[in-house]
């Protein structure tokens, strides 16, 4: 599904610039649940809005689903994005003056859905993150959780081939952080692919595999047994 | 472009925060209003003072003698000399694109004594003597009766058509006119038809007090011999009169043997340059108009181009958002375009019906007041309400595409890291 090669980035500041990313080679298959760990400056973020195709590498090559990412205008970019992927933010980054549901419809009105199936879909899904009674109220109304299941819910709407999740659990406390690693288990399960960037060990052990990162080179790279979020919600 | 969810979005953010986007569109609101009220002021100084040029051919010269101020060919200057009826021909044949060369002679004037007699009545009135084609140069509308013709003109007839001040002077309210004989400095002439002239300048009552009869019989009973007092002279459509009376003057000037270099011999008045003055006056005023409306409305335009580049600012991060989903920067861009024209065209329109309101408003009180000199009917029509509407359209586009241009501009990733 992602397939990287010799990624390599660094940004300029000031006189000096600052190699960020030195040379990351690494694949995720189809429905694989995957923790980037790193400390701070260890380069997850910057691995990850690369993958996002929000930024772009100096060098190296980078396919999506078999489709080379490389040279892309920002037209071509925003519709790669809404086709391939889904993005989970730590802040959330609703819309605050719109309502839940169209929150989620967003991605699909970018894609030209009809006004009917959209509102269907987005219902849809918002349902599936047992939201459906909240489908009208504006994001202020509610909670961290809520909030964070909404985005989900819309990351998922357009039906990408990978979630992008940045620190999705980094401004929640724990029962809500299980509450939603417990969702994002339950979406993979259903043979998802999900990155998940993360500095906290008990959310890195729900998932599948721990990609660990430091100074902008993988140094670990491993399969784990899932700790399922389940039991302690 | 008209779909549903845009225009909720628009309207959403116009009205997130009202009190800023009414005072901004005030900006443009007063803009075009003044754009507006500026022009039809213009259009009902233009009314007053074309009112007063009346049905008058404007492509019309008049034509005089005077005495001549260079001595020629044996001839003194200070020699007096008139125009003869023979002179009418030569213009005809040596100055071509003359529509209409009109002699006319003229009896009384201004504060003559009375010189029309009917029974008991008597008045003071201009007779003109003239032929049938005047009536194409100085219009007036025939009320009963009929206008001289050119049987009246070979036949010598001795008829008048008399203005309907004349008619309130000399007969009874329900008097019939045609057919009876008012005596013109002792001459008797059969009444054959009254007139109306719709000039409505200061002179506007001085039209109705005149009394037209056939040049032919106006020579013969007053003892002019072949005299012509002076022209009117009209060219066609086509070419103007004030290239042709250089041509038609030197014609005179040959005739009647005067100095090529003599200017003050014949004395003339060119309608057609004035009226030209005039229009070329109202251009420029219409220009200064569009100028200063334009000119108030462009710091309009500026405020929401302002505003808009706040709302971007504010929203940077909704933007990135947006773009991280996948619309892409055409889509952001239309957005931030529609909403600054709708702006723009919303207010422009308010501003718009403001101004018509206050030409309507100003309309009615001159209406109840009664005219006021060189001030008619301030209107606008709907050209100048079409054009007013394209440079709103034009301006909103201004207007949003430097803050539309900043939108796209920031990466998403940026966009997505502020607060």
């Amino acid at each position: 599904m992602i397939e990287i090669k010799d990624l390599h980035k660094s940004y300029k500041m000031g006189s000096n610039s600052l190699h960020v990313l030195k040379g990351i080679n690494f694949t995720v298959d189809e429905g694989e649940l995957v923790a980037i760990m790193g400390s701070s400056g260890s380069g997850k973020s910057t691995l990850l809005n690369i993958l996002g195709m929000l930024d772009v590498a100096d060098s190296g090559e980078y396919n999506l689903d078999n489709v080379p990412i490389k040279n892309m205008n920002e037209t071509k970019a925003a519709q790669y994005r809404n086709k391939f992927l889904g993005f989970v933010f730590q802040s959330f980054n609703l819309i605050n003056y719109k309502t839940a549901l169209e929150n989620v419809a967003l991605p699909l009105y970018y894609q030209r859905v009809g006004r009917k199936e959209r509102q269907e879909k987005a219902l849809k899904y918002l349902d599936q993150v047992g939201l459906k009674e909240w489908a009208e109220h504006l994001p202020n109304e509610l909670s961290g959780g809520q909030k964070q299941r909404v985005a989900i819910a819309r990351a998922m709407a357009a039906e990408p081939k990978v979630l992008l999740a940045d620190e999705p659990t980094g401004a929640l406390d724990s029962t809500t952080s299980y509450e939603v690693m417990d969702l994002i288990q339950k979406i993979n399960d259903q043979g998802n692919t999900i990155l998940i960037v993360t500095h906290e060990q008990d959310i890195a052990n729900m998932c599948k595999r721990i990609v660990h990162l430091k100074d902008g080179v993988i140094i670990e790279d491993k399969k784990i047994k899932q700790v399922r979020a389940q039991q302690y919600v | 472009m008209f779909s549903r969810d845009r225009w909720k979005e628009i309207i959403e953010v116009l009205t997130s925060n009202w009190f800023r986007t009414v005072l901004t569109a005030f900006g443009v609101f007063w803009g075009i209003s003044i754009l507006i009220i500026l022009l039809s002021a213009g259009k009902g100084l233009e009314n007053g003072i074309k009112q007063d040029f009346g049905d008058i051919a404007t492509n019309t010269m008049f034509m005089w003698t005077r005495s001549t101020t260079k001595a020629y060919q044996g001839l003194p200057m200070g020699r007096r000399f008139r125009f003869k009826i023979e002179d009418v021909q030569s213009i005809r044949n040596n100055v071509p694109n003359l529509r209409y060369v009109s002699p006319r002679n003229q009896l009384g004037g201004f504060r003559g004594g009375n010189n029309v007699v009917r029974g008991l009545n008597a008045g003071a009135y201009n007779v003109y003597g003239d032929y049938p084609e005047i009536i194409n140069q100085d219009p007036m509308t025939v009320t009963s009766g009929r206008f001289i013709n050119y049987n009246d003109i070979n036949d010598k007839r001795k008829v008048a058509i008399i203005g309907n001040g004349v008619r309130s002077d000399l007969y009874d309210k329900d008097e019939e006119v045609i057919g009876t004989y008012i005596k013109i400095q002792g001459v008797n002439f059969l009444v054959v038809g009254t007139y109306k002239k719709k000039s409505n300048n200061g002179d506007g009552e001085e039209g109705q007090k005149e009394i037209y009869v056939p040049f032919t019989a106006f020579s013969q009973a007053f003892n002019q011999g072949n005299n012509v007092g002076w022209m009117a002279i009209t060219a066609h459509d086509g070419s103007s009169i004030s290239s042709l009376k250089e041509g038609i003057i030197n014609v005179v000037k040959t005739k009647h043997k005067i100095h090529p270099e003599d200017n003050r011999a014949v004395g003339y008045f060119d309608l057609y340059e004035q009226y030209n003055r005039v229009e070329s006056l109202f251009g420029a005023l219409k220009a200064v108009a569009y100028l200063v409306g334009i000119m108030v409305l462009l710091s309009g335009i500026i405020g929401v181009s302002n505003i808009m580049l706040i709302v971007i600012k504010e929203r940077t991060k909704e933007i990135g958002i947006r773009r991280a989903l996948g619309e892409d920067p055409w889509s952001i861009k239309k957005q931030i375009l529609m909403e600054s024209i709708f702006l723009t065209i919303i207010s422009g329109m308010a501003g718009i019906i403001f101004g018509s309101l206050f030409i309507y408003i100003v309309n009615t009180i001159l209406d109840a007041v009664g005219p006021v000199d060189m001030f008619i009917n301030p209107s606008v029509n709907l050209g100048v309400v079409v054009v007013a509407l394209l440079i709103l359209m034009v301006s909103g586009l201004l207007a949003g595409f430097i803050p539309a241009q900043s939108a796209i501009k920031v990466r998403p990733i940026d966009a997505l890291r502020t607060d």
